[in-house]
């Protein structure tokens, strides 16, 4: 059996497969990089439209709650379902790929955004407070005065938010999308051993989500000492 | 014309009357206590007065004239002539003792960067904190948080201060390096309305003190006579139960 998976080796790493592979990692690497770069972004929108008061931005606050609890409670694939039929009704002839790349970033939004509530929840309303009464705008409040101090409660959750994230885009698979899981079907379905061929994928996504995970270790690490 | 003039004040919690009909006046260069139990609402007032708390009814008046609490620009306008030290100090915790008293003049008010230092460092000379101007607060005792929360209130050039219990929350020992930085302001003349419960500090800094209770304006006098001859009986049960030791 051990044998057979070891003489198998040379069969499978061809050029050709080799470069099936890279492609596949590439598309999940972009898939995963739009996703949370995009999504960490229109998350920290969404958080600030939350933090808006009066009666004219009473809308935007309602479309912000409704927007992340919507993604939220939606499952993945559901998700991503939406947005193909979406597109396809529309008529907009977006490539699957683009597809799942709205799709990651739609979702990815909705849950950095409640991380980054909780980031600006976790500073004292006293902070707020001195703030508001020195008339400090809230744009400013943000800057100078609760991004600074909310970081260390929102990176934590961010970063493993983001790696688990790499591996659901491997439901884009789904759709169409040839990301690392399609091409490890493909390949099995090819006649490459399952062991094989999936062993390789899981190499991948770790090799993948391995640096991401000792940089957010790293910045972590460095806010816990930098106490200011 | 007095330069803080406060009319028939109405403030509540939800549904719970927090102020009901305060009333009184504070002239320019003018030192006015507020005294009476915890929950009788001073701290509420001041917290109205700069906009954290929104009157239900009643005006307050700053140099003639009323301020709207329901207009953003008359409460910026409003809040640009107040400013309040809290009893928890509030500083930035993410900026020096320095950065703590040159923000706001330099980002809100737009001055000159390097000329607010100057009158920064100034500021946190004169209440005693010369060499902690690059300390954060958590390197601060509770005394010198609150010395430099002084130093940042005076740093925005108020026409009021308002000290909402700003010993209240110190050491015995750390009270007295608070009292002497505002008896100094006292001295030059600062208008202020000081919530406090250090009786000896009330009466020899204050023109006027008001007694409160549960949200009344229960008597307003001199010193001399509010707290050595009150009239009311709730007045008197409070003094005595706090001159006591």
């Amino acid at each position: 059996m051990l044998t057979a998976f070891f003489e198998e080796i040379p069969a499978f790493f061809t050029y050709y497969n080799g470069l099936f592979l890279l492609q596949a990692a590439m598309r999940t690497i972009g898939l995963s990089a739009i996703g949370c770069v995009v999504g960490f972004l229109l998350g920290f929108f969404w958080a600030i439209v939350r933090l808006l008061s009066g009666k004219a931005t009473l809308p935007a606050r309602l479309a912000s709650i409704l927007y992340v609890e919507f993604f939220r409670r939606v499952p993945f694939l559901v998700t991503l379902m939406i947005v193909f039929f979406a597109c396809q009704v529309l008529k907009l002839g977006f490539s699957v790929f683009t597809v799942a790349t709205i799709s990651v970033c739609l979702i990815a939004a909705s849950y950095t955004a409640e991380i980054v509530r909780a980031g600006f929840e976790s500073v004292p309303l006293k902070q707020w407070e001195a703030a508001e009464v020195m008339n400090f705008t809230l744009a400013q409040k943000l800057r100078l005065i609760i991004i600074p101090q909310a970081w260390k409660v929102i990176l934590p959750p961010a970063f493993s938010f983001f790696i688990a994230f790499i591996k659901d885009t491997a439901l884009a698979s789904q759709i169409g999308v040839i990301e690392l899981t399609y091409v490890g079907k493909v390949l099995n379905n090819k006649g490459y051993s399952a062991s094989l061929v999936f062993g390789t994928i899981l190499i991948l996504y770790f090799i993948i989500s391995y640096p991401l995970a000792r940089f957010g270790a790293r910045m972590e690490k460095r806010l816990a000492l930098s106490k200011h | 014309m007095p330069y803080l003039s406060i009319e028939n004040l109405h403030a509540s919690y939800g549904k719970t009357p927090v102020l009901a009909g305060i009333g009184f006046s504070v002239e320019k260069g003018e030192i006015v206590s507020l005294i009476g139990p915890s929950g009788s609402g001073k701290s509420t007032l001041l917290r109205v007065l700069v906009g954290l708390n929104k009157p239900t009814s009643g005006t307050v008046s700053l140099g003639g004239r009323a301020i709207d609490y329901t207009n953003r620009r008359a409460l910026r306008e409003a809040r640009d002539r107040f400013a309040i030290v809290f009893q928890q100090y509030n500083l930035f915790q993410n900026m020096t003792a320095l950065r703590n008293v040159a923000i706001a003049p330099v980002k809100v008010k737009g001055r000159n960067a390097a000329e607010v230092e100057k009158e920064a460092v100034t500021l946190l000379e004169k209440v005693g904190l010369g060499d902690k101007l690059n300390a954060y607060p958590d390197e601060l005792s509770g005394g010198q948080q609150q010395r430099v929360a002084i130093a940042r209130a005076l740093a925005l050039r108020p026409d009021i201060l308002l000290l909402d219990e700003v010993t209240s929350a110190l050491d015995p020992e750390l009270v007295k390096e608070v009292l002497d930085s505002v008896s100094l302001l006292a001295r030059e003349g600062m208008t202020m309305l000081i919530v406090s419960h250090e009786m000896a500090f009330v009466r020899q800094v204050s023109k006027k003190v008001v007694f409160m209770d549960e949200g009344r304006m229960v008597e307003i006098g001199p010193p001399g006579e509010i707290l050595d001859r009150p009239k009311t009986g709730r007045a008197r049960e409070f003094m005595a139960k706090i001159l006591r030791h």
